[in-house]
């Protein structure tokens, strides 16, 4: 994945409500109805502030993921739509109504949950058929004033739906086994059925894969992207895997600290990073200091390179994010920029090279090998830099100098952190 | 011996063995026989059959013990869901008051209630000093001085409900707290109110709890008989009161109280198998 960067850098947040194609393309972002807005949600826990003033909106028949590091606010946001929670500050709009006071079995959103919480004394299909047996008001939505009728499905529309269902989520002929004898997948894929069954506007889903191994995980990526698409619902995805999320969404939230640090399709996530968290979070990065000498000119290491970037001011302090693959190794003479390769790990598809600038510690990936020791030239090509304005993240992520410890580590302690939110 | 663990399991066996097996046994050799000519003993069936003149006490019994035990499970169910939902300051205080009554002896706790509801008890001066009884003497144009309350139907439930409430609480409280919460999330999230989420989910899944509870209730009670004599004052002759009349009191008849209870016990047995094919089989084990 070659980091190119198209023109369609200004494309990318906030329409909303024009009636606009609903697919477009895979760039922008999918442009439907809005349905839900959080607007100033804030929230807090004994003091703590989880979330701190959250703006967003989601859209009809999107899939967003909210993805970010244990305890960045994403599950608390999911159970704020989902009513679990009512925000400390702030208003949550479900078609333009205001839900904040309509506690959860008045809601039109359906929730897959982390560990499925399945009915343990119900079998396959009396757990799908939970929701469709008890009665809802006449056409849904969340007004219980309007004095309106309940309506009780028949046994026949509830057989007919929880079959269908089963059948979509491939577990046709599981009916009638207990939900406690099935493997992880199946159990998930129960857990779907229940709540697509009852044809929610919304599903959420808060880290449906983080129990599955990772083989099932990547088939059950896909199986979800597909009942999306043939539901043609939202989809609100939590999870702090970059990879599911870039996989999966129309949309991608990237959350810390209680606040959305980007809004963005997975591309303009992975190749516009706003700030060092993000790039450091998605991905891998090398985010060095840099100075914009004038427009489409940054300064690393005293030296010029040309970017696409442009709008700063003359001689402005910046980030610039390198990624690991936009860098060409060159012999040293060729090289904007020359180093010494102090670790070299082979990954399969390609190299590992760790190579020390001037003291500084970058990671290249690479299909050509270079002993440790031997030393090298790299260019990085226009689209290959991109530069960020400085952020409170500056300075915290993107050196490699503690490698080998850091770059295991991270993914390992993610995946323990899983449980804790 | 399947492994050299099962070894601890021994003493355990040769205990029930000499405590539960071998007595068992000799209750059933006695229950069949009628004392004979001198020591021995002659094989017969008359105590079994001779049991149809006790058939209002097996069935005063079975009321008393059944109707405490609703009571137990009325009351006992809210607390014990009440409990479960609030802080854990709240249950530590809660459970020490639940099981505070349990640290002073039974017998002593019983003799309390017969103080209490004595014809000039407690209760009745209370009632004389706040005119209820004369209130009630006007307004129905008796003539009382006291209410009877002792030696009453109703004093030995309530001696059976206040001893043995803390054996429906707690099982049904431990089942409680050990439910997921997220189930009760999962039920709302699928449309169910709360009366909903109760009867679809939380009750269903403390069914266990509930079957433990009601058979330490119900087997106790059934069996009692302090309370019976001492509430009841002899009016309310019990299962345990017959038998026990038949080894130690005047009805001296050790052959006949070894057929009363082995009744007794299949009554029960036959009570428990039911309740635990209603509770859907796999739950823990509540015999006791």
């Amino acid at each position: 994945m070659a980091g190119s960067r198209g023109p369609l850098t200004d494309f990318k947040i906030l329409f909303s409500g024009a009636a606009l194609p609903l697919r477009c393309e895979k760039r922008g972002r999918i442009m439907s109805k809005e349905l839900i807005r959080l607007k100033d949600v804030s929230m807090s826990f004994d003091g703590e502030t989880v979330l701190d003033n959250l703006n967003i909106y989601f859209n009809d028949k999107e899939f967003l993921t909210l993805l970010g590091p244990s305890g960045c606010g994403k599950t608390t946001t999911l159970r704020i739509i989902g009513g679990f929670q009512r925000p400390t500050s702030g208003d949550v709009f479900f078609d333009g109504a205001r839900i904040n006071d309509v506690p959860p079995h008045l809601r039109q959103v359906n929730t897959v949950f982390q560990k499925y919480a399945l009915f343990p004394h119900l079998n396959v299909y009396d757990n799908v058929a939970f929701g469709l047996r008890i009665p809802k008001w006449a056409g849904g939505g969340t007004d219980i004033s309007a004095k309106r009728e309940k309506v009780k499905l028949s046994k026949g529309e509830i057989d007919h739906r929880v079959r269908e269902m089963l059948e979509i989520v491939s577990l046709k002929g599981f009916e009638h086994r207990s939900v406690t004898s099935l493997s992880g997948g199946q159990q998930q894929r129960v857990a779907i059925a229940r709540a697509l069954v009852n044809r929610p506007k919304v599903l959420l889903l808060d880290e449906p894969l983080g129990a599955l191994d990772m083989r099932l995980r990547k088939d059950m990526q896909q199986e979800l992207k597909r009942i999306q698409q043939q539901m043609e619902i939202t989809f609100i995805y939590v999870t702090h895997d970059q990879e599911e999320a870039l996989a999966m969404s129309d949309t991608v939230v990237v959350m810390n600290e209680g606040k959305i640090q980007q809004i963005g399709t997975p591309e303009d996530i992975y190749n516009e990073p706003k700030n060092a968290f993000v790039a450091d979070f998605i991905g891998e990065s090398n985010i060095v200091d840099g100075i914009m000498r004038e427009d489409r000119v940054v300064e690393i290491f005293s030296r010029r390179f040309a970017c696409l970037d442009s709008g700063f001011a003359k001689d402005e302090p910046v980030d610039v994010v390198i990624r690991p693959e936009d860098v060409d190794i060159v012999s040293e003479a060729e090289g904007q920029l020359r180093g010494v390769v102090t670790a070299v790990t082979f990954k399969g598809v390609h190299y590992d090279t760790i190579v020390d600038f001037y003291g500084f510690k970058w990671l290249i990936q690479t299909t050509d090998f270079c002993p440790v020791g031997s030393h090298i030239g790299i260019k990085i090509d226009p689209d290959g830099i991109h530069v960020m304005r400085k952020s409170k993240y500056s300075g915290m992520f993107g050196d490699y100098s503690s490698y080998s410890e850091e770059y295991d580590e991270i993914n390992e302690e993610e995946a323990g952190k899983e449980d804790e939110e | 011996m399947k492994n050299k663990r099962s070894l601890f399991a021994v003493p355990y066996i040769i205990w029930m063995a000499l405590f539960v097996v071998i007595p068992i046994v000799i209750m059933l050799v006695y229950s069949l026989s009628v004392a004979g000519d001198g020591e021995d003993l002659s094989a017969s069936l008359e105590n079994y059959t001779g049991m149809v003149l006790y058939a209002s006490v097996f069935g005063r019994s079975f009321w008393l013990a059944f109707i405490a035990t609703v009571i137990c499970l009325l009351i006992g169910y809210p607390v014990a869901y009440m409990m479960s939902r609030e802080g854990p300051g709240f249950q530590r205080v809660a459970m020490a008051l639940i099981m505070l009554p349990m640290w002073m002896n039974f017998l002593l706790r019983t003799y309390s209630w017969m103080a209490i509801l004595e014809n000039n008890g407690l209760l009745n001066q209370l009632f004389q000093k706040l005119g209820i009884i004369a209130l009630y003497n006007r307004l129905t144009g008796s003539d009382i001085q006291y209410f009877q309350m002792i030696r009453t139907p109703g004093a030995v439930v309530l001696g059976m409900v206040y001893n043995y409430l803390p054996f429906m609480i707690l099982p049904i409280y431990t089942v409680l707290t050990k439910l997921d919460a997220k189930l009760i999330e999962a039920a709302e999230d699928l449309g169910a109110n709360s009366a909903q989420v109760f009867a679809r989910v939380t009750l269903p899944l403390s069914l266990s709890g509930i079957i433990s509870g009601v058979t330490m209730v119900f087997v106790p009670s059934v069996s009692t008989f302090a309370i019976s004599r001492l509430l009841g004052g002899g009016t309310q002759m019990m299962l345990g009161d017959l038998i026990e009349n038949q080894f130690l009191g005047g009805a001296y008849n050790p052959h006949l109280g070894a057929a009363i209870s082995m009744v007794m016990m299949v009554i029960v047995v036959v009570c428990m198998v039911i309740m635990r094919h209603f509770g859907d089989g796999d739950e823990e084990a509540m015999m006791l």
